[in-house]
């Protein structure tokens, strides 16, 4: 992930890029703003007026869509981003116990991001691994059968 | 045409080219006019069969299916005078049977019947070869060739198959429906957003077995005569997605997709759309409008997708478990499907066993199966000699059932009337340890998280029934909240835009309607029975077994226990926010749940 601001040229062309490779119709907005969100971290505001006019689609409507789906993002996130499962069977196998100390070590509640922007924490939708829940996801890096007792350990994994 | 009794295909993959394939086949062709043996070995250009990296330039030949690999123009000849001349396979050149187990998937237990799960951790899916050893596309072929849209669609009829997705309408009626649509173009959709916490099915299907729904999708196609299908996989699952790319190019490669299917004159193509992130996507009209590019917001039906689907034209949507059936109804037909199942409800269901169950994981079972058996004789009791309490199948939609419906054949009718439903196939089994208000509490934060907040009684209805449970578990409980929760239950099921807000109050209904003592212990008693709600309970230190060991101390995480070495320590009740690390570091059963 850079930490480009949108305004700075390299994210126009970078954006002008994105469509020109996905497409520049309505149905392509879902995956060209995924592709912004994992470029970029985040969908900002000039990103928007830029897509507005690659896309031909009001503003309004492209933020519409941007602020509907958990996994696109229109507020910066942290450096690492912790994604707790919280779905139910995660939660009868302890997930709730795991969950109480995550948000304690991190000092953060979902939705939040840590103020030196190391952390962002998230609660996701299920993974589909039910038989290894309680599960972390920070990053990419998947953590399964997670007990109270590991999350610091798990945590200080990242720098 | 001429009669071979083999044929030889020889990889032609880029990367095989690069290794000397096309020296092996010039030298393969030699060698077998040398015999005397053209006439009899058929040598063709296949694409891709092992691995090009590892196993190229190789071979396979038909029909034993021996896969020669690692070829050399000077392992050519012993080759073909072993196998052709002798009529034996030369093993220092055969590919090893690779292992493709599943360790997701374990091996069937007795009571269960596998059909959509067969092929998996068998077949590789990434090589359609493979799917079409196991009489793949067969289905296809004979419908392309035999059959006419009208035939395949009273014979989806015939066969009883309905949506796995949950609802479970009759397939074949909803292909007819599209069917009879004068609209064109038509279009062909599969669900594959499998939302609902704990169930993973689909998921498998999708990463073990993907030409089975491609299958299904172009027969269906062929039926209601649709051209173009989508499919709508959920982000969270990026292997499925890439395993359904790779097996779709497979298809159009051997001309099972795309134009002229089979030389049937029949056109059909697939296309791969991602959601991201939204559970209300599942929902079908919401799913189109995300295929669209729009927010996945529901709309109300008539008109249904069948008439007015995407972008206005007539669409059949099923999902992925629907349609791998389909093959396998076509395939070995009717008498054989309809043997399995009950009543009216045939064939089988996959289910995602989770929770508090011995052995979790996915199991395939006829409908009329009981949920006992399920529990204990597939998925082996309940975990730790611990007790059963209830069992939530359905997904965040479902209920709750207790011990007293255990014996309740599992299909769509039997569990609808119990206050549950079938759902997509989560099964969720707890035990006594689990307290059923936390439950509703916990469904109600997901319903209302994921309410895509179109509709009143789905956007404030579920967020009100959900502060009233949190109040209740926080010990806050009063008189004339159930009532409550009972008449917005009731408002919120009536007046819902779409199957979620429907089905949100199903958790909160059917925990009030089995274990009312537990919400009346909750809120005129201040205590919680099964010691899970936190404003409920707190950990004490019992002064005689504590050996002062420090233990619990150091694992605190906020540093609320104190005491000396060798003397009981203290939990500081204002400190602790009870996340049961002491209990369960203890060694020495000193922490007690009050």
């Amino acid at each position: 992930m850079q930490s480009v601001t949108a305004n700075e040229e390299g994210t126009t062309l970078g954006i002008r890029e994105i469509v020109e490779r996905i497409g520049a119709t309505h149905a392509d907005l879902i995956p060209v703003l995924r592709a912004i969100t994992d470029k970029y971290g985040y969908i900002s505001q000039p990103a928007m007026e830029e897509l507005s006019g690659l896309m031909n689609l009001p503003t309004k409507e492209i933020h519409s869509v941007a602020t509907f789906y958990r996994m696109l993002s229109t507020q910066p996130r942290g450096k690492h981003v912790v994604q707790f499962c919280e779905s139910a069977p995660c939660h009868v196998v302890g997930g709730r116990e795991v969950f109480a100390i995550l948000k304690q070590a991190l000092a953060l509640e979902p939705g939040q991001t840590s103020p030196d922007n190391k952390w962002t924490l998230l609660t996701t939708s299920c993974l589909g691994v039910c038989d290894a829940g309680p599960v972390i996801l920070i990053d990419t890096d998947m953590y399964g059968n997670v007990t109270p007792g590991q999350v610091k350990e798990i945590l200080s994994r990242y720098e | 045409m001429a009669y071979y009794r083999s044929t030889v295909l020889v990889s032609m993959d880029p990367v095989c080219i690069d290794k000397g394939a096309l020296e092996i086949k010039q030298q393969l062709i030699k060698e077998l006019a040398l015999l005397n043996l053209s006439e009899e070995v058929q040598v063709l250009d296949s694409p891709r069969i092992g691995d090009p990296e590892t196993d190229g330039p190789d071979i396979l030949v038909y029909p034993e299916a021996s896969h020669y690999i690692q070829l050399t123009t000077s392992t050519v000849g012993p080759i073909v005078m072993e196998h052709f001349v002798k009529g034996r396979e030369l093993q220092q050149y055969k590919a090893q049977m690779r292992d493709v187990t599943d360790e997701e998937l374990s091996e069937p237990k007795d009571k269960e019947i596998r059909i959509i799960l067969e092929n998996i951790g068998k077949i590789d899916p990434r090589n359609i070869e493979d799917y079409i050893a196991v009489d793949g596309y067969q289905a296809l072929a004979k419908v392309l060739g035999e059959m006419s849209p009208e035939e395949v669609i009273q014979t989806i009829l015939d066969s009883k198959l309905r949506g796995r997705g949950g609802a479970g309408f009759p397939t074949g009626l909803k292909w007819k429906f599209a069917r009879q649509a004068p609209d064109t173009p038509r279009y062909m959709v599969c669900n594959a957003d499998e939302g609902d916490p704990g169930a993973f099915m689909n998921r498998k299907v999708l990463e073990g077995d993907p030409h089975s729904v491609l299958e299904g999708m172009a027969i269906g196609a062929y039926a209601v005569g649709a051209n173009q299908g989508y499919v709508y996989c959920r982000a969270e699952y990026p292997i499925a997605v890439s395993t359904l790319n790779i097996a779709i190019e497979q298809a159009r490669e051997y001309g099972l997709l795309g134009k002229d299917i089979l030389g049937s004159g029949f056109d059909f193509d697939i296309e791969v759309r991602m959601g991201a992130g939204a559970f209300v996507c599942g929902e079908e009209t919401a799913l189109m409008a995300s295929i669209e590019g729009s927010r996945g917001e529901p709309r109300a039906r008539p008109p249904f997708p069948a008439s007015k689907g995407l972008w206005g034209k007539p669409t059949n949507i099923n999902n992925v478990e629907t349609y791998a059936n389909v093959p396998k109804i076509i395939h070995r037909g009717l008498e054989w499907y309809t043997s399995m199942g009950s009543e009216k409800s045939k064939g089988t269901k996959t289910f995602a066993l989770a929770g508090d169950v011995a052995h979790t994981g996915l199991i395939e079972i006829p409908f009329g199966m009981t949920l006992r058996e399920i529990i204990y004789d597939i998925g082996g009791g309940i975990k730790d000699g611990k007790g059963f309490k209830a069992v939530q199948t359905g997904g965040p939609m479902g209920g709750c059932l207790p011990v007293s419906d255990l014996d309740l054949p599992v299909d769509y009718e039997t569990l609808g009337a119990a206050g549950s439903i079938m759902g997509s196939g989560g099964m969720i089994v707890m035990d006594e340890g689990t307290c059923m208000v936390d439950i509703a509490r916990f469904f109600m934060e997901f319903t209302q998280d994921e309410s895509c907040g179109k509709c009143v009684p789905c956007r404030v209805g579920t967020r009100r029934l959900l502060e009233i449970l949190e109040k209740i578990c926080a010990g806050k409980g009063e008189e004339g909240d159930i009532e409550e929760l009972q008449e917005l239950s009731e408002q919120i099921k009536k007046n819902s835009l779409c199957g979620l807000g429907q089905g949100a109050p199903n958790p909160v209904v059917s925990t009030l309607n089995h274990f009312m003592d537990e919400y009346k212990a909750h809120i005129f008693e201040k205590r919680c029975p099964a010691k899970v709600c936190r404003a409920l309970i707190k950990y004490e230190i019992l002064d005689g077994p504590c050996t002062g060991c420090t233990v619990c101390a150091r694992n605190c995480p906020v540093s609320a226990i104190s005491g000396e070495r060798k003397q009981t320590h203290i939990i500081d009740q204002d400190l602790c926010i009870k996340c049961g690390i002491c209990y369960q570091s203890c060694k020495f059963d000193a922490i007690e749940v009050n």
